[in-house]
């Protein structure tokens, strides 16, 4: 080993979220989990379309929204997708991201890494949060494009008929159809939200992803239970369906509101709790 | 001047056990501290109090005057070093482990890489995955990404723990230029050589408490006018030196006691007096590992280590 020359720290511009998200993300493309995550989210529509496609008897999903022109056009097949995405395949893909972006670093000691850098404590948690967000925005893009693109070269790109009977062209169906994606990404970041905070108060990986996964199943049971139909308004489950709102005629804005609020009842004090145990957390792991 | 380290009344509980109790640190700018106990004795517990990754719960610790508990980030300026192994990203290469530490310390650090690498002789792995790394590249790793904040305080954790005999020395050299060049080190270890070879001041630690801060020459002075005797008669110059110094012990191969070296002298012509022949009078200092098990394993006579049995 030769000898270094060792400088006294000066006057600089500190790094902040923007550095923390920046890594976040180059970490998560290093990973072989993120790839497992979206090469999911290109297999199950490229599944859906292939079963279509060799079902010669004309059926398809039954009593779910646009499953009655999946053959008609392409722009059904990730309409449907988002459908059956939302019962496990989605959170499950979602969890898998956030619920491990904290804890895996706790487990195997890199939180202390970064923890004694220049970069303050609620940099580390707000890069981690917009990382996790930015991987479940990937998967949903991801999921709906397959299914569109390909669906569309399968079946074409013909007008879409919408929840109320009208028909559509294709360039509104593609703007509705983003637009409904959009709507969707609302409970899916909630669900991120809710991973964030498994990940951060369990420190423990693989119960944080399983738990994530259970809350979402477990509001859909509570959804199956027609005793308590009072409460599906303020399940999460619900507002998987909120997007079929703006594929309505004229569009029904009320479901969309109802799961930004929603949403932000669930996500907003997941975060905060999430944040006032990452800032308060004793880091001793590693 | 502001001490580089001074913490005071540190207390860390976990339920019914206190790994770190009431421990008082000072450490000064161009100090290399050894911060001794054994394994369990609250070392790394206090060093993580030091970096604010962890709450005390009574006391405080100061960096170059600042609380990490209370500025955060900012009291870490100047200030680099690992606790326990380093830890990195093993899907990352060295290289790139370096730039992400480097680009969430800014300020330059990017430009420190090439230089951290050379000085811990990774130049030439820097491309591969650290999760092909052996435990020494990593904790070689970890001495680069610490001087790439350019510290004037660098915290060791046990930096030579897992290292062979090369990679000690290597590391021991390097830990020595790098306090050469007026960095202050505080060295975490139970290894009493290696810190009788770097350190100049020395903390005890054993069960969670602090029982000797000082230097560590003055330490070993402490334990200095002991001798060691050898004669043809061991059992008639246990007599005759009793008379001198009162209290005389007898060991495997002869005798030991305390004196000042006139009162040795005296010792040696009461001895000739008695025609009784020296073989061997020997002055002993004890050795740190000494002083420090005195001070950790419990005495038999109270099942507590005594600071004041361990300089005698």
């Amino acid at each position: 080993m030769s000898a270094a020359t060792v400088a006294l720290p000066r006057s600089r511009r500190r790094p902040g979220v923007a550095a923390v998200y920046r890594w976040e993300l180059l970490k998560l493309r290093a990973q072989k989990r993120t790839y497992i995550g979206f090469a999911a989210a290109v297999a199950v529509p490229l599944i859906f379309i292939l079963a279509l496609a060799l079902d010669n008897s004309g059926g398809g999903p039954e009593e779910l929204p646009f499953s009655s022109y999946v053959r008609e056009t392409g722009f059904a097949i990730p309409l449907v997708s988002l459908s059956f995405g939302a019962f496990w395949l989605l959170p499950l893909l979602t969890a898998l991201v956030a619920g491990d972006i904290v804890a895996n670093e706790d487990h195997n000691g890199t939180l202390k890494t970064i923890l004694t850098r220049s970069v303050e404590r609620w940099h580390v948690f707000a890069g981690k949060v917009l990382a996790a967000l930015t991987y479940t925005a990937a998967v949903l893009v991801i999921y709906v494009s397959v299914g569109l693109v390909v669906g569309g070269l399968v079946w074409g790109f013909d007008p879409l008929t919408t929840l109320s009977g009208t028909r559509i062209d294709a360039g509104r169906a593609l703007v509705l159809t983003a637009a409904g994606t959009l709507a969707y990404g609302l409970p899916l970041a909630t669900v991120a939200a809710i991973g964030l905070l498994l990940s951060t108060v369990t420190r423990n990986s693989a119960a944080a992803v399983v738990g994530t996964l259970m809350v979402s199943i477990f509001m859909q049971i509570i959804a199956a239970i027609s005793a308590l139909d009072a409460l599906d308004p303020y399940l999460l489950s619900t507002q998987f369906n909120a997007w079929q709102g703006i594929l309505r005629e004229p569009v029904d804005w009320d479901p969309i509101l109802r799961s930004a609020w929603v949403c932000a009842l669930y996500a907003l004090p997941a975060l905060g709790w999430a944040l006032t145990d990452f800032l308060r957390r004793d880091v001793t792991g590693g | 001047m502001t001490a580089p380290i001074e913490a005071r009344g540190l207390v860390k509980r976990y339920g019914e056990i206190t790994a770190v109790d009431r421990v008082d640190l000072t450490v000064q700018a161009g100090d290399v501290y050894g911060y001794l106990g054994p394994n369990g004795a609250g070392k790394t517990t206090s060093l993580r109090m030091l970096l604010g990754l962890i709450r005390p719960d009574e006391g405080s610790a100061r960096l170059f005057g600042h609380d990490p508990l209370l500025e955060g980030a900012r009291a870490l300026d100047g200030v680099a070093g690992f606790v326990e192994a380093p830890r990195f990203y093993p899907y990352l290469s060295g290289r790139r482990n370096l730039e992400l530490v480097a680009d969430l310390d800014g300020g330059g650090a990017r430009s420190r890489i090439d230089e951290a690498l050379d000085t811990v002789d990774l130049s030439a792995r820097a491309r591969d995955k650290v999760g092909g790394y052996s435990h020494g590249m990593r904790q070689r790793l970890g001495i680069a990404g610490a001087l790439l904040r350019a510290p004037r305080l660098l915290l060791l954790d046990e930096p030579t723990t897992g290292l062979d005999p090369a990679g000690m020395r290597d590391m021991r050299i390097l830990i020595r230029r790098l306090a050469a060049q007026g960095m202050t080190v505080l060295l975490s270890s139970h290894l009493m050589a290696e810190v009788e070879e770097l350190c100049d001041r020395v903390a005890i630690v054993g069960a969670g408490r602090v029982l000797y801060e000082g230097a560590l020459g003055e330490l070993l002075a402490g334990t200095a006018g002991r001798y060691e005797l050898r004669t043809t008669d061991n059992a008639a110059a246990a007599e005759i030196a009793a008379r001198v110094v009162g209290d005389v012990e007898q060991t495997s191969d002869g005798l030991a006691f305390h004196a000042d070296e006139a009162t040795a002298a005296e010792i040696t012509l009461a001895l000739g007096q008695a025609d009784i022949g020296i073989t061997a009078l020997v002055p002993r200092t004890a050795t740190l590992e000494e002083l420090f098990f005195r001070m950790t394993e419990p005495s038999a006579a109270n099942g507590r280590p005594a600071l004041e049995e361990a300089v005698r």
